[in-house]
């Protein structure tokens, strides 16, 4: 009946579908196939090849003939190897630390908050997002100065500026990602488990270790993926509060707009884009993409 | 699986499509692969005729103001006004991002600093400006015309806009000694370690060059952005000496101004605008002073693009930026000396070409003006065993480690 109805009511252009599936699969298809091949492979592809090309000193220009100097460069300069180095160290400290401050947070927001207090927390949690990166990064530099808040709450010990406050202020720009999945990981494991634990004698460590660690850990990996991603790639907030420090995108960003070298930069960023891919490799084997 | 197949076949096709139109969209750009020394014969504009309508600029920020920023600054307004052209400027951050804009060939002009003219001059973006076209080129500062960074072939490339010198800036209350010398920020012993301030941009090497030049005769530095392996190593051992008493590096003036307001930076390299800012905010002392083996600087150059769609309103902003009243807005906004001698009776500041050695010939020549490092010396000895600006980049990332 209602099919008839359908059928009835169809225009010229419903009919002309219906009887084609495969025009229609390939119409609907088309735009995302499109918009990730072209825009998004294609640009990678892009940037591979040329890694491969080489840049005429004087003028800038891109010579597009074959060789494999910059990659050479890229593995074999001791600078790119010890900014890379230095790069992954900080990416990694801020999954660390983000993951330990979101740990108890995720799991009284799941587990032991009142729905209000619950929606309060995700509110507060998520709030940060809509403020620039920029003011933030800033308000991070103030907090770190000679003199400034933190250099008078712990009587003069502020870590002032390098590596440990870029380390800070990434690990507070990105905890949000981490705080996200955690919650909805510990969400996911019922609470009759952790009673469960508790009623056969574990003590809480135990419990936490045992019962509550195996089942959320595929959401903390997947929390640590963007935690680790967006570290990789930033250049700003280590310009801001970083001293004289320089991680990997700044060398990319430094061979690009600088030194105007794009063969020199595209190969310089295949390496974030290994390290991706490896961590990516390793997380899949824990099962955190399943739980993004 | 058939379908898979095909559909990475139709990924791979449309890769090598997008590849192909990157390499030609490359290639088009910059077919130009001249050296230094083969200037492209581009000739310059015989008349003015009517304006088009339209201007398309490329600037440095503040120096197209149309009320946005700050309603009582605007002379983009009048200049659309008198002239029917309607101005869209677009800022560029470095000198390089105003290589690249200038490029696409979308642009009638650029407000061109000397790291950039030379390399648009022999790249065939800029043409050359007839002067008799721009009446208030006659009253520019004499210092400022035919100079090595904008003009060539015994023609110039552009009408001087304004210049600055990067001095050495010290918080007196910490560095009670007045300094005199850029030993203060190059002594391995300085007392000021980790307070000391640097311009993070790999032309900074020219400014351990020039201290080189006075302190080290040994190394026959003549000019500091010609310099061969050997002096460059220098100046790069200098720097990296440096680098373990530098508290932080700073590119984006805001920064700079922080750092010397809460006293994490007492000392460094410095624009006269930035200590005017520090100086104005009152929450910091700081003093600025000419050190003995000189200084580097920027003089900036209206340059008009080789195939320019609106020239003659191109034509008419560079006589309007470099008119008296407009200049010395534009120059008391950006904090520099203006290139127009008249600009000095218009400034709302009656000091303030004093405060910049607007007039001072003698102090610009003792300014170092900014202009990119190539292999063939840009001193003009001829020689071509000079270090290139890749190089000096790839040479400040070691630097800085």
């Amino acid at each position: 009946m209602a099919a008839d109805q359908g059928v009835a009511k169809r225009g010229p252009v419903s009919a002309f579908f219906a009887t084609r599936p495969k025009t229609r699969l390939g119409l609907l298809l088309a735009p995302p196939l499109l918009w990730l091949v072209v825009a998004y492979l294609g640009s990678i592809v892009v940037l591979l090849i040329t890694a491969f090309w080489s840049v005429n000193g004087f003028t800038g220009a891109v010579v597009p003939t074959f060789q494999l100097g910059n990659i050479v460069s890229v593995f074999s300069e001791p600078l790119y190897r010890e900014v890379t180095l230095r790069t992954i160290v900080v990416a990694l400290s801020v999954t660390v630390v983000d993951a330990v401050i979101a740990f108890p947070m995720a799991f009284y927001m799941a587990k032991i908050a009142s729905p209000r207090t619950r929606a309060f927390f995700l509110v507060a949690v998520t709030t940060p997002l809509w403020a620039s990166y920029l003011v933030k990064a800033y308000a991070w530099r103030v907090l770190l100065e000679p003199n400034g808040p933190i250099d008078i709450i712990t009587g003069g010990h502020s870590p002032g500026y390098g590596l440990p406050a870029t380390v800070i202020t990434l690990a507070y720009l990105w905890l949000p990602y981490m705080i996200i999945p955690m919650f909805a990981g510990f969400d996911r494991v019922p609470s009759s488990l952790i009673e469960a634990s508790a009623d056969l004698g574990a003590s809480t460590g135990r419990t936490v270790r045992s019962i509550i660690l195996p089942l959320v850990f595929p959401a903390v990996a997947a929390g640590s993926i963007f935690t680790f991603s967006l570290s990789l790639g930033d250049y700003i907030a280590v310009t801001i509060v970083g001293g004289k420090t320089q991680l990997l995108a700044n060398l990319i960003y430094g061979q690009l707009v600088t030194a105007n070298n794009q063969p020199l930069a595209a190969a310089l960023s295949i390496v974030p884009l290994i390290a991706i891919i490896l961590y990516l490799l390793a997380m899949r084997r824990t099962g955190a993409l399943e739980s993004i | 699986m058939i379908t898979r197949t095909k559909l990475s076949a139709i990924a791979v096709a449309a890769a090598l499509l997008v590849t192909i139109a990157g390499c030609s969209g490359g290639g088009g750009g910059g077919s130009s692969t001249s050296p230094q020394g083969n200037l492209p014969n581009i000739a310059a504009q015989k008349k003015l005729g009517a304006g088009e309508g339209k201007l398309n600029i490329i600037v440095w920020a503040g120096y197209a103001e149309d009320g946005a920023d700050d309603p009582t600054v605007d002379w983009v307004t009048p200049f659309e006004k008198q002239t029917g052209c309607q101005v869209n400027a677009k800022t560029a951050g470095t000198s390089d991002e105003m290589v690249q804009l200038m490029r696409t060939g979308q642009y009638d002009g650029v407000s061109a600093s000397g790291d950039a003219t030379l390399r648009l001059i022999y790249g065939g973006d800029v043409a050359p400006v007839n002067t008799s076209l721009v009446p208030n080129y006659a009253t520019i500062s004499d210092f400022l015309k035919m100079k090595a960074w904008n003009s060539a072939g015994g023609k110039m490339y552009g009408i001087p806009h304004g210049w600055g010198a990067n001095v050495l800036m010290y918080n007196p209350a910490v560095v009670t000694t007045a300094p005199d010398s850029w030993s203060a920020v190059f002594d391995k012993n300085s007392p000021y370690a980790g307070k000391i301030t640097a311009y993070d941009s790999p032309i900074y090497i020219a400014d351990a060059a020039l201290y080189l030049k006075a302190t080290d005769p040994s190394l026959g530095i003549k000019d500091p952005y010609s310099l061969t392996e050997k002096q460059l190593n220098a100046a790069v051992a200098l720097l990296k000496t440096q680098n373990a008493n530098v508290g932080e590096y700073w590119s984006d003036y805001t920064k700079e101004v922080e750092a010397f307001e809460s006293g994490s930076s007492v000392i460094g390299t410095t624009w006269q605008v930035i200590a005017n800012l520090v100086q104005s905010d009152g929450k910091a002392q700081v003093k600025t002073v000419v050190p003995k083996e000189g200084v580097t600087g920027w003089s900036d150059t209206w340059m008009i693009a080789a195939k320019a769609k609106h020239p003659n309103c191109m034509y008419q902003w560079m006589d309007w930026i470099t008119s008296a009243k407009v200049n010395a807005q534009v120059a008391e906004w950006f904090g520099e000396a203006p290139a127009q001698t008249k600009s000095c009776a218009e400034t709302s500041d009656p000091a303030f070409c004093d405060t910049y050695h607007a007039t001072d010939a003698a102090y610009a020549a003792n300014i170092h003006y900014w202009t990119t490092p190539q292999t063939a010396c840009v001193d003009g000895s001829g020689k071509t065993d000079c270090t290139a600006y890749s190089e000096w980049t790839t040479k400040w990332q070691q630097i800085k480690g």
